[in-house]
């Protein structure tokens, strides 16, 4: 009875083929596959019933289908163009071996669907699988980029280092911060570190907390912490939230923070322009002579 | 009343969701820019205490547009075990889980109006009002 069912369906596999691109081609114009241009679409519509049906002679354990979805994800295709695409096939094909039937009781139409399901169901598994793996590695993917950049030590100079923060701050990354920045401050033996919040778009108590925690724990290992980048509405925000952080010096911008860690270090800035001056004058007076 | 949006607050990622939002309606109905700062800090602050305490809870925002004055008005609910000693929590410094014990206080001070009330039991409800000057 199986393997009849599945004669049927192979020995017309023209008809259902083409039965199943004028619905999936009905069903084109109304959704996201309109941007698509109609050769691309033909050409995949025919290519993905190609790997229907040969996975239906080898039940499932063709390699196509893995190939096909993992290059429709490549292009961005969504998931449920595929999905959409087996749902009609189910339809198409049962439909169709009904109509080739004679006598059709319940049973035998129990046994129709139910086949039909065991050819279609593995498949759409195996679609679904596939994409779900990889949108769950691309997630994790991101995760673990995201975390790179989350907490990075910038040594600009001698015992001067800089942690610049942009982007939300929540408990994971205020634990990275505070691991990075010690570890930095003693694999660059800093003498002062710049923490830059100009980037940080709210700064609640939680965010101050772990900010001062971090500021404390660097004053403990021998350093000094200088909070820089804040805007006027935080200073505002900072102040009506009665957040006190007298304890460490903070500046409006980096370039202020900067300059009050050179004197830190006893360093100044000095221009090089007016020596440069000179020099060009020496030069231009030897060649006059 | 204008329009009533929600957040649910389950993770803690939700608080962005919930202050990104609070930040665009505080910008439509035209509070400048350190108001729409005061604003994100304070949802901040109260989506941060449900996910603390309550676990799960939601943030609710209504535009209100009366004859007389405009402002934002912000609904923080939870069914969490509420709160024991509220003169306590409203006092600087006040906190069970080693934070700054500023959160509500600071909120107070951010917005206009307050208002709190909670049982132990029975959750907690905080409505707080910024009016448009």
């Amino acid at each position: 009875m199986d393997q009849k069912l599945k004669d049927i369906v192979i020995e017309h596999s023209d008809d259902i083929v083409k039965m199943w691109l004028d619905d999936v081609n009905k069903k084109k114009s109304s959704d996201y596959t309109a941007a698509i241009s109609d050769e691309l679409f033909d050409s995949t519509n025919r290519e993905f019933v190609n790997v229907i049906f040969s996975s239906i002679e080898k039940l499932g354990l063709a390699n196509d289908i893995t190939e096909f979805s993992e290059r429709l994800i490549n292009l961005g295709w969504p998931l449920s163009y595929l999905t959409d695409g087996m749902q009609v096939f189910r339809r198409v094909t049962s439909e169709y071996i009904l109509r080739q039937s004679d006598q059709v009781d319940s049973d035998y139409f129990a046994e129709v669907l139910r086949e039909v399901d065991s050819w279609v169901d593995p498949v759409i598994n195996k679609l679904v699988n596939e994409y779900s793996g990889s949108w769950e590695n691309i997630v994790s993917l991101q995760r673990v980029a995201l975390q790179e950049l989350s907490a990075p030590l910038i040594p600009v100079m001698d015992n001067i280092t800089i942690m610049p923060l942009i982007g939300t701050i929540d408990t994971e990354r205020a634990k990275l911060i505070m691991e990075n920045l010690l570890d930095g401050v003693i694999k660059h033996n800093a003498e002062v570190v710049l923490i830059d919040i100009t980037g940080v778009p709210v700064v609640d108590t939680m965010v101050a907390h772990h900010i001062i925690q971090a500021a404390e724990a660097v004053r403990l290992i021998g350093s000094r912490c200088i909070l820089v980048g804040i805007r006027p509405e935080i200073a505002q925000t900072i102040v009506n939230l009665g957040i006190d952080l007298s304890k460490f010096p903070t500046k409006s911008s980096l370039r202020k923070g900067f300059q009050s860690a050179l004197e830190l270090t006893n360093r100044t800035i000095e221009d090089v322009q007016s020596k440069d001056e000179d020099i060009e004058k020496l030069i231009d007076s030897l060649n006059r002579e | 009343m204008e329009f009533q949006s929600c957040v649910n607050i389950k993770k803690e990622w939700d608080i962005v969701g919930a202050r990104q939002l609070g930040r665009d309606v505080a910008r439509k109905i035209g509070f400048g820019t350190v108001d729409q700062a005061r604003i994100a800090t304070a949802i901040s602050e109260l989506a941060r205490n449900i996910y603390l305490y309550a676990g799960t809870g939601k943030i609710c925002f209504e535009a209100i547009d009366d004859i007389n004055q405009k402002g934002l008005s912000i609904v923080a609910m939870d069914d969490g075990p509420g709160i024991e000693e509220l003169s306590q929590v409203m006092e600087d410094g006040y906190s069970t889980s080693g934070g700054l014990g500023a959160g509500l206080p600071g909120v107070q001070r951010l917005m206009d109006e307050f208002d709190i009330q909670s049982n132990p039991g029975q959750g907690t409800e905080i409505k707080v009002i910024k009016w448009l000057r």
